[in-house]
């Protein structure tokens, strides 16, 4: 027996093949749909591996660092060290923020737009947990101020100056993948300058701050020689980072070090596991449903075009519908046509669809993964959507009387 | 008349109930002997169609009984069980406009039927290029549908027709789209087939050029039918 379908398809292929495009765009838009939110869990995951830990300490009853705001005493990382199972720990502070070009004629204004790059800002101590795990040119930081490692996606380039807050720094080394949970690339930069960068205040705030206190009298009390100088000096400097970033001894549970720490150090600590729960069942949760939400609509309009498209072109069939069961067509080879076209049209959209995500992936600003288990699950739904498009059609041609075929 | 093409007693066909009840058949009548061609004329609303969809097992009718090949497919309320492998075996249906399928080549609109009927792709198509040279259409056994002439796709649906070897063929207004000598050529065509292969043939016509050529006629008024000897004029 012939195939109807494929000979039907043959015959106007030109339509299927233009109904065929536009629906696999549909399909292309919603694998990079799916591949934007495995981009997204990526990215965390990608986050959580170069920072190099087991374990993160973080101001008590927030769940800092990526998720929430953490801010605690620099100095706590000692009492860190000291606990049993710990190998290394150390101080990071992360800030997502505008980092600026440098030219010539020094840097462009913030937030001008149009030469600065969303960038999170990571302090770190050079050897220690929470540097960069790995370059793909330069090298990494030796001086203690004012060198940068910049992820390749900044767009910054090996000897170029970028501006941080109040200071310049020289991008010494390039890395690749280190992005923060939301996607944006990180640049390095040592501990101390981060700190400043974060936490300290500009001039103009400093010397109202000091005008303030010295107008204050209990903190510039007549007689106390000292005070002043000694509470101002404490304001002008800020002693916080974000997170403590802990590595356990090998077979160490990392759970065992977190208890006590929590328990004594009146700190928050977390494992991996419950790290990465915060990043990807809770910081991009909205994102998630959001993305899903898309997903769905995407189907229920992918399900549209084919339904309609398939209907249009059933009931431009229905006299040669009446003919083929007039003279003896069963329904369900009737059906069959109807469904094989349905689902030919899906298989034409979904190669197109997978072949456009392809090319147009990596031009997203965006990391989007696609995955291969996403696209066979996308095939799967991709058939399944198509069969129940076509069961309008399927239903209109099972009503034609073959009576119709007869005139009069 | 020893054999039986097709043989119809006292038809009836209702449609509806009570006070709107239509009575389109009354009683028919008709004999037609395998190899013979005869007409069937009557003025619109006459029941032609009906009486047609009877045959073409496509209406169930209210009364009588119809023969076909020698088979009785419909005694009062009785019907055979297979109706659809009944119209794909012992069938052929000649409509007004050849209705091929348009994306079948001329060769497998023909071999649709006997594939249908079960035969295999290689068997179909044999026969369906045996019957397009019968019909002298088999230099476009490799065309569409739309790239013939309506005399072309006329005969490539009288070879679909005659597929399955039919005892029966129902030709509805087959000459109507046609000028003169196209339509006697149809005609001509079917007289031949109908010996050749043995067939039964209801021609149902408007068509004066062609009523001329009957030999026998059957009229249609108000649902009864009224057999007529034809001029049996020479094609």
């Amino acid at each position: 027996m012939i195939s109807l379908a494929g000979r039907d398809i043959l015959h106007s292929w030109s339509k299927f093949v233009l109904t065929g495009i536009g629906l696999g765009l549909l399909i292309g838009v919603t694998l990079t749909m799916a591949g934007v939110y495995r981009g997204m869990v990526d990215d965390a995951r990608a986050l959580l591996n170069n920072s190099g830990a087991d374990l993160w300490v973080v101001q008590q009853d927030t769940q800092g660092p990526y998720a929430e705001s953490s801010s605690l005493r620099d100095d706590a990382v000692r009492s860190v060290l000291g606990q049993p199972g710990v190998a290394r720990a150390a101080n990071v502070t992360y800030l997502t923020m505008q980092v600026r070009r440098t030219s010539e004629g020094g840097a462009a204004p913030a937030g001008s737009g149009d030469d600065d790059v969303r960038a999170m800002v990571v302090g770190f101590e050079p050897g220690q947990p929470g540097e960069p795990a790995y370059l793909v040119a330069g090298r990494h930081i030796t001086r203690s101020h004012y060198e940068a490692v910049a992820d390749v996606r900044t767009g910054f380039t090996l000897g170029e100056r970028i501006r941080i807050r109040r200071h310049d720094y020289t991008v010494v080394g390039l890395t690749r993948r280190m992005v923060s949970s939301g996607g944006d690339p990180m640049v390095f930069i040592p501990l101390k300058d981060a700190q400043e960068a974060q936490f300290l205040k500009d001039n103009d705030a400093i010397v109202n701050d000091r005008a303030r206190t010295a107008a204050n009298p209990s903190l510039n009390r007549p007689g106390v020689p000292g005070l002043l100088e000694a509470i101002q000096a404490s304001q002008a400097n800020n002693r916080n980072v974000n997170a403590i970033l802990v590595q356990v001894w090998p077979g160490t549970d990392a759970e065992a070090v977190a208890e006590p720490v929590r328990r004594w150090k009146h700190l928050e600590a977390f494992t991996r596991e419950q790290m990465e729960e915060i990043l990807v069942a809770k910081l991009i949760a909205t994102s998630a449903k959001q993305i899903s939400m898309f997903l769905v609509i995407l189907a229920i309009v992918s399900a549209a075009i084919v339904a309609f498209i398939i209907y249009t072109m059933t009931l431009g069939k229905i006299r040669e519908i009446a003919v083929l069961k007039l003279i003896g067509t069963r329904n369900r080879t009737i059906a069959g046509m109807i469904l094989q076209q349905a689902l030919g049209l899906g298989l034409i959209g979904f190669v197109v669809g997978k072949v456009a995500a392809t090319f147009w992936a990596p031009i997203f600003p965006k990391y989007v993964l696609l995955e291969p288990g996403d696209a066979v699950r996308g095939l799967v739904a991709v058939v399944v959507i198509c069969a129940l498009a076509s069961t309008l059609a399927i239903r209109i041609a099972l009503k034609v009387d073959p009576a119709a075929a007869i005139g009069g | 008349m020893g054999q039986i093409g097709i043989r119809i007693e006292h038809l009836r066909k209702r449609y509806g109930e009570g006070d709107t009840a239509v009575d389109a058949l009354k009683d028919v009548n008709m004999t037609v002997a395998p190899g013979e061609v005869v007409g069937l004329i009557g003025p619109s609303g006459s029941g032609k169609s009906t009486l047609l969809k009877c045959l073409g097992a496509v209406i169930e009718p209210s009364g009588g009984r119809m023969t076909i090949g020698g088979e009785t497919i419909y005694d009062d309320g009785w019907k055979i069980p297979d109706l659809r492998a009944l119209r794909r075996d012992s069938i052929g249906f000649v409509f007004q406009s050849p209705y091929l399928i348009p994306f079948l080549d001329v060769t497998d609109n023909v071999a649709l039927l006997p594939m249908l009927a079960g035969r295999s792709n290689a068997e179909a198509r044999t026969r369906a290029r045996e019957l397009l040279k019968a019909l002298d259409v088999d230099h476009r056994a490799g065309a569409q549908p739309s790239e013939l002439s309506g005399g072309e796709q006329q005969r490539v649906s009288i070879a679909r027709a005659l597929a399955n070897r039919p005892p029966v063929i129902l030709a509805d207004e087959p000459t109507a789209p046609l000028d003169s000598e196209r339509a006697l050529a149809v005609v001509r065509i079917l007289n031949q087939m109908a010996v050749q292969y043995h067939t039964a043939i209801i021609v149902v016509t408007h068509d004066e050029k062609i009523i001329p050529t009957f030999k026998r006629l059957y009229h249609i008024r108000d649902g009864r039918t009224h057999e007529e000897v034809g001029e049996g004029r020479s094609l």
